[in-house]
């Protein structure tokens, strides 16, 4: 499986990473060489074989559902670039 | 010789009987650590607090009853959540970001004493395997070949632990390890590293890179060191849904150094193609100290292991593009400045543009490829059937009786920093090929230093324990310690 540029365009933008047009070319030439890689797992057979879900059996555990750490609204928004009246701020999302 | 060229186990004794102070231990790291700005290896020094949490060690050695690593200094690796000290992952995007709280690994070396001397160098969000890729520039391995100037890379991602503690800037640190990122810099700078079992060590408050393979572990001087730490870092924890509850054995105590009777896997898949003479030479020294143990050595077989590397390359980066969402440049780290007219959108793409280095980058789209519609059964699935399957392998050959496996721990010693420039992203992944299985099947694995190769340079050997067999594996890991007599260090260069 080969990555076209336009396919390159289209990942990076799914991962909501800007991309030079000039980039997208080398981008796409890595993204291949990698896929390439992984396509050796093709040679596995895999017939009846569960896709591995937990590393260790083991049932996660579950709590409570109450409020554990609370009321600290200050330390949330501590590291935040911007924020206003206990807010985190962004452009305008809505017209 | 100087206080910070103390193992662990030789400064907890000193410190318990009085022959040395914490604080005089820590200003021996302190002052080595000023002097060795060239590794690189610390990026956030934390002298006050060190100093701070050696007086408070002191006043509870004399006290009595201190627990092990009271007074011992550490580092601790970029990766490690630490309150009010920066915590970058060595990435740009988090540039500023000083956590409020505590990890629960070192929280717990907190509570057992330890000293925090800084935060050290790593590869950006453990992504790498030769630091290359960190935002502080790399770090550099203490080790140079006979005869030569040249640079060499510590290894990665957790380099700058492995260089730190080889030169003795500290006397043991952390590491995270999701494909060998503990184990190949520990065998590159002749130091002792071990990954737990998956579950064994809280990952809460530790930048997430692979949730499923992820695991924090120790690197330190010799194996009774890393007993020691781990010790310290491992138990349950509720803040990690994924960590064990189940009790921690005394790792030290285990280390008898009788092996008699024990069965040495030795798997015939990791006799590489190409691999140096050298590599292999040194197995077979292993293999031999292991036999001269009184282990029975048995060939084994994994026969998936080919494909380990493929299916660690679909399923990091999948999990990474997930887990590195969250750096959007909304609630905390870098934001991008914007122009007239940009959105949210806009916010997003350019802030992750600016902030993640180029192997970063790969590996969010690489996982968000294989994530995608259409693509999802083909690459990630049938990834996560071929992990299912090495996974198996490990499990029939314990079924049948080994006790541990040994392998090397990378296919060579340290390479040139900048050598690999030029090199495919494939290629340099090639460095985690002996590595890798382990994390994929959740298995405990420590690297061992056991000789050095015709340039001088460390070679190490990997052992591969039981799941939650962790003692057993260090008490593998001390006979071949033992065997092995490895004391040599680097020279001064510094």
């Amino acid at each position: 499986m080969s990555i076209d540029t336009d396919t390159a365009r289209k990942v990076a933008k799914l991962a909501r990473i800007r991309v030079e047009e000039a980039d997208l070319p080398a981008l796409a030439d890595q993204l291949s060489g990698i896929l390439t890689f992984m396509e050796q797992l093709n040679e596995v057979d895999v017939s009846g074989i569960e896709p591995m879900v937990s590393v260790t059996p083991m049932r996660l555990k579950r709590r409570a559902d109450v409020v554990t750490e609370g009321g600290i609204q200050d330390q949330v928004l501590k590291n935040a670039p911007e924020a206003r009246e206990g807010f985190f701020a962004v452009p305008k999302v809505v017209e | 010789m100087t206080a910070n060229s103390l193992t662990i186990a030789e400064a907890r004794d000193a410190l318990r009987k009085g022959d040395l102070t914490a604080t005089d231990l820590t200003m021996a790291c302190l002052t080595a650590i000023d002097a060795a700005e060239g590794l690189n290896a610390f990026v956030h020094k934390t002298p006050e607090i060190a100093l701070d949490q050696a007086r408070a060690a002191d006043a509870r050695l004399q006290a009595g009853a201190a627990p092990d690593l009271c007074g011992i200094p550490l580092g601790i690796k970029d990766l490690f959540a630490t309150r009010g000290v920066p915590t970058q992952a060595a990435s740009n995007i988090l540039k500023g970001f000083k956590p409020e709280y505590e990890s629960t690994v070192t929280s717990k070396l907190f509570e057992a004493g330890s000293v925090m001397l800084g935060k050290l160098n790593m590869d950006e969000f453990a992504m790498g395997s030769s630091n290359e890729s960190s935002c502080y520039g790399n770090a550099v391995n203490p080790w140079r070949a006979a005869g030569s100037n040249a640079l060499l890379t510590p290894g990665g991602s957790s380099g700058g632990s492995a260089a730190a503690v080889a030169a003795d800037l500290c006397l043991g640190a952390t590491g995270t390890d999701t494909g060998g990122s503990i184990r190949q810099p520990a065998a590159f700078t002749g130091i002792t590293g071990i990954k737990p079992t998956y579950g064994r060590v809280s990952r809460w408050g530790i930048v997430a890179f692979a949730s499923s393979l992820d695991q924090a572990g120790p690197m330190a001087k010799t194996v009774r060191d890393a007993a020691i730490l781990l010790q310290a870092m491992a138990g349950h924890d509720p803040k990690d849904s994924t960590s064990a509850d189940i009790p921690v054995p005394d790792f030290e105590a285990a280390l008898t150094g009788d092996i008699k009777g024990k069965v040495i896997g030795i798997p015939r898949e990791y006799r590489m193609d190409g691999m140096p003479a050298e590599i292999e030479a040194l197995w077979q020294q292993g293999i031999a100290m292991m036999r001269d143990a009184g282990a029975e050595i048995r060939d084994i077989s994994l026969p998936h292991t080919k494909y380990a590397l493929p299916a660690y390359y679909v399923i990091a980066p999948a999990e990474a593009s997930s887990n590195l969402a969250r750096y959007d440049g909304v609630r905390y780290g870098h934001r991008a400045k914007l122009g007239q007219g940009d959105g949210i959108t806009e916010l997003y793409e350019k802030t992750r543009a600016e902030g993640f280095g180029k192997e970063v980058q790969r590996r969010v789209m690489i996982g968000t490829y294989v994530l995608s519609a259409g693509f999802y059964d083909a690459y990630y699935n049938r990834a996560r059937r071929v992990r299912a399957l090495i996974k198996r392998d490990f499990e029939t050959v314990f079924a049948e009786g080994v006790d541990a496996i040994l392998t090397p721990a990378t296919p060579s010693a340290a390479f040139g920093l900048g050598e690999m420039a030029n090199a495919t992203p494939v290629e340099m992944y090639l460095n985690d090929v002996f590595t890798v299985t382990v994390n994929l099947a959740g298995l405990p694995g420590i690297s061992v230093p056991v000789g050095l190769d015709g340039k001088g340079l460390p070679l190490g050997l990997q052992l591969i324990g039981k799941p939650w067999d962790e003692a057993g594996l260090l008490n593998h890991a001390y006979v071949l310690e033992r065997a092995a007599g490895f004391v040599a260090k680097a020279e001064k260069w510094w």
